[in-house]
């Protein structure tokens, strides 16, 4: 059969990666002196489905390695092998291994890490260590990946009557064969009746067919994969032993089909790539009903519109009809955005082995609390938030939470603990990270501060401020460069990511009670809450979350620092003003501050003010890419379509602060 | 006569040519591959964008996709007009880099559409080290009047802008070429 496999390995891949992701979670879970039976089973479930799957994909390499891993857990889990928290650890890299091992596969690349073959090794000493008998009996079923040199296979091949009545083509397969060596088909047809008795649908031919090749059996097989129930096929290795052959064809089919009948593990869409994504047929359901529910309502519209007489009555219709519509869109909408909408406990499911290894690593007693992991975000906003959030966690476990002993010496638990919580609100979703460890160091920060200049030795600073300090690019505590964390990017590093996303991270910390850091997000990145402002002619969307507050300044409020610099007094602080339309090279009514508005943003936590003629409205406004057709734009994040049909621009803050030449923390940002 | 005439080499150009459409600026035509046009379009008001070059008119609303729109005459180096309801945008594909942009780029007037086969079409002439006028692809004469062939992909693909001076001393040296034909 000519199907191409390779539109099936990202499936493969998909769901391989989701049943790593799967046994990860099992083992950390697993009582290893009291293993529970599904959890063993639902390990070895995902390790026999990578095998059978990576072999059936030719992926021979990953199919011996998780074959291995396969044998230990079945006699773990036939109760022939006491569970041992060696054998843990030895899965727990396995897992890495075999995630490496996809990654590589994925990426078309060689996988080499020398990991492999001590943990082969590993495996190999654990299975041989007490029952060579059971590892041996099953090493037979593993797939042969015989490749030595070229040899004359001779394949009879009785096609049965029905096979042109399943789409199949025997010609087809013989062009696969052709592909892997030299091919010589001889026709029989003596099984062919008198045409009195010939049903024009069925097949009676049989072929016998001499390929020259030097792949392994499996290869030929694959060839008739598709047909070996219905047809009659005998392999014969014109040099050596078929008998053996024989039985080896029976075990990989029976690869085969396990895959199919493959248990649903959770859904898992990985990080890698913006590929795909896993919907509940609940939420299309949702959304065909709605499709329906439009089609209607734009039936109903469409007769109204056809009548010659728009009456009273009709207008009525008319605008009965609309609302529907509008409610309808709405509603689509929402449920177009669900699609996209994935729990974040995709995101927390990491921290659990990453909290463990770090702890073992650090000699800390860690306990890690998860909550709110059913709440929902969009996929792609997940997938920046990890990377930040597990710069967090390694910050707390490294800086934040104390050894055990001084933990005791503090009067506080022996274990520390980190807790994960997720909630939604208002339109955002709040993600906290809190620790119950020595808090910030204040003073530390402070001198840190100081000696990289940050701010004056004699400035009067709560802690609060000093706190923020840490989210300055350059700003590093820790003494020495771990593996952990304080390797210089840090905290504005994590700032920047979330700013990107449009959220806002804030920070709370209480000396010897433990930090919080709570992060908000928008649900998405497709829609926004913007205020729409007037520039001259020209209308820009500025993002709601950013905005502090709008006013009209009177001139004895302006300072000027020079021609191209003017500061504003904002209370007890200077705010720099961007003149939005000289940065854009617009024409604008409000030449000077006094004579327009200002509105006064976010820029890293710092104040920046823009200078625009008017405020319009304020909407939702859907995200549109401008570099799909055109190219980035300095100053301008996107575009969107406003109610009239024309295009907005979206501002930029930070973009348009280093246009303008004022920034300080935005050097980076570019 | 030369509706017939345009009709039959069509009919022809269906099995070898490749069709052009061809649209007219500045007195001169030009001719694109048809299957690089997505649509024809009225001038509408566009949203200006900051800091753009001077051709670069601004972006609209395609049906939901943001399209930016360039002014031809000005990206050739030649005063634009005033825009008007029959002012004409052609929206174009462009492949760069692999990845497929749309654009639109406003012309004086859309002409025709006609088929050739690669052996008429005449490649430029050669103008020494003007590599900024690679993007014309060739010349060819449709009804007795040369149509000067663009490779959209390189004009509209590349930021290099072509020397206007350069520019209408081609369309000169090609006029002179031919001065009989250049009438009809």
């Amino acid at each position: 059969m000519d199907i191409d496999l390779s539109q099936f390995s990202q499936v493969f891949f998909e769901e391989s990666i989701e049943g790593l992701a799967a046994m990860e979670a099992e083992l950390l879970n697993l009582d290893v002196d009291n293993p529970d039976d599904e959890a063993i089973n639902t390990i070895f479930r995902s390790a026999h489905s990578i095998k059978g799957g990576s072999g059936t994909f030719g992926f021979t390499a990953v199919a011996n390695f998780t074959h291995l891993l396969e044998t230990l857990l079945d006699e773990i889990r036939d109760g022939r092998r006491k569970m041992l928290p060696d054998h843990v650890d030895i899965l727990l890299h396995s897992v890495d291994v075999l995630r490496g091992m996809l990654d590589a596969l994925m990426a078309e690349t060689e996988y080499s890490d020398p990991k492999l073959q001590e943990l082969e090794q590993r495996l190999n000493e654990a299975l041989g260590a007490d029952s060579q008998t059971s590892s041996e009996a099953t090493t037979d079923a593993e797939p042969v990946a015989d490749t030595s040199a070229n040899q004359i296979w001779r394949i009879r091949f009785i096609a049965g009557e029905h096979i042109m009545r399943c789409g199949n083509d025997p010609m087809l397969m013989f062009n696969e064969l052709r592909d892997i060596g030299s091919l010589n088909v001889t026709l029989l047809t003596k099984e062919m009746p008198a045409l009195d008795g010939y049903d024009p649908e069925a097949c009676y031919l049989s072929w016998e067919l001499e390929l020259e090749t030097d792949q392994p059996q499996e290869k030929i097989k694959e060839a008739f994969e598709w047909v070996e129930d219905e047809c009659e096929i005998s392999y014969e290795q014109v040099t050596t032993e078929p008998a053996e052959q024989e039985q080896a064809e029976a075990k990989t089919s029976a690869v085969v089909q396990t895959v199919t009948s493959k248990p649903q593990g959770t859904a898992k869409p990985k990080n890698t790539d913006g590929g795909s994504i896993r919907v509940s047929t609940e939420k299309i359901d949702m959304l065909i009903n709605m499709v329906g529910e439009l089609v209607i309502t734009q039936a109903m519209l469409g007769q109204i519109g056809q009548q010659e007489e728009i009456s009273q009555e009709s207008v009525l219709m008319l605008q009965q009809g609309l609302e529907q519509l509008a409610s309808h869109t709405r509603d689509l909408q929402e449920s177009v955005m669900q699609i996209r909408m994935i729990p974040i406990s995709f995101a927390f499911n990491r921290f659990p082995r990453l909290v463990r290894d770090t702890s073992q690593q650090l000699g800390k007693k860690v306990e890690l609390i998860m909550k709110g992991e059913e709440t929902e975000l969009d996929k792609t906003v997940m997938e920046k938030i990890v990377d930040p959030m597990v710069h967090l966690v390694r910050n707390s476990l490294d800086h934040g939470l104390e050894s055990p002993e001084d933990r005791v010496a503090k009067g506080k638990t022996e274990t520390g603990s980190i807790t994960l919580n997720a909630y939604h609100q208002g339109g955002n979703i709040v993600i906290e990270i809190i620790d119950d460890g020595a808090g910030l160091n204040t003073e530390k920060i402070l001198n840190k501060a100081v000696e990289k200049g940050l701010v004056s030795p004699d400035e009067d600073l709560s802690d609060d401020a000093i706190h923020q300090l840490i989210f300055k690019p350059g700003f590093s505590t820790a003494d020495a460069v771990s593996d952990l964390s304080g390797r210089g990017v840090g905290m504005d590093v994590v700032k920047r990511n979330i700013h990107e996303l449009n959220g806002t991270i804030d920070l709370r910390s209480r000396k010897d009670e433990g930090s919080r850091f709570t992060i908000r997000l928008p649900l998405t990145l497709a829609i926004l809450d913007g205020q729409l402002v007037r520039i001259g002619d020209h209308v820009y969307v500025v993002p709601l979350v950013s905005i502090y507050e709008s006013l009209q300044v009177s001139q004895d409020r302006i300072n000027r620092l020079s021609d191209e610099h003017e500061l504003i007094r904002l209370r007890d602080e200077y705010v720099p003003v961007v003149k939005v339309f000289k940065e854009f090279g617009h024409h604008a009514e409000a030449q000077n501050i006094k004579d327009g508005l200002v509105m006064v943003v976010d820029n890293s936590n710092e104040k920046v003010g823009l200078l625009v003629d008017e405020l319009l409205a304020q909407q939702q406004v859907v995200i549109k890419n401008l570099e799909d057709n055109y190219t980035r734009i300095p100053g301008v994040s996107g575009a969107t379509i406003l109610g009239n049909g024309t295009v907005a621009l979206i501002i930029d803050v930070a973009g348009l602060v280093n246009l303008a030449g004022i920034g300080h923390s935005n050097e980076h940002a570019a | 006569m030369e509706n017939i005439a345009t009709e039959e080499n069509m009919a022809v150009a269906e099995h070898e040519g490749q069709q052009f459409l061809s649209f007219i600026m500045a007195e001169e035509e030009y001719g694109v591959d048809i299957l690089s046009v997505q649509e024809i379009r009225g001038w509408e008001p566009t949203t200006a964008i900051p800091n753009a070059p001077e051709h670069v008119k601004g972006v609209i609303n395609l049906r939901g996709t943001i399209v930016p729109i360039i002014d031809l005459r000005q990206r050739f180096g030649i005063a634009s007009l005033e825009y008007g309801p029959t002012t004409v945008v052609i929206v174009v594909k462009v492949s760069v880099e692999n990845t497929q942009k749309v654009i639109g780029i406003v012309v004086d007037a859309v002409s025709d559409v006609f088929s050739i086969n690669h052996g008429s079409i005449r490649s430029a002439p050669d103008f020494g080290q003007e590599a900024d006028l690679r993007f014309i692809k060739g010349l060819t004469n449709v009804n007795d009047k040369m149509v000067i062939l663009l490779d959209i992909n390189l004009l509209l693909g590349s930021e290099v802008l072509p020397d206007a001076a350069k520019l209408s001393q081609m369309i000169e040296t090609l006029d002179k070429a031919q001065p009989t034909e250049a009438i009809a």
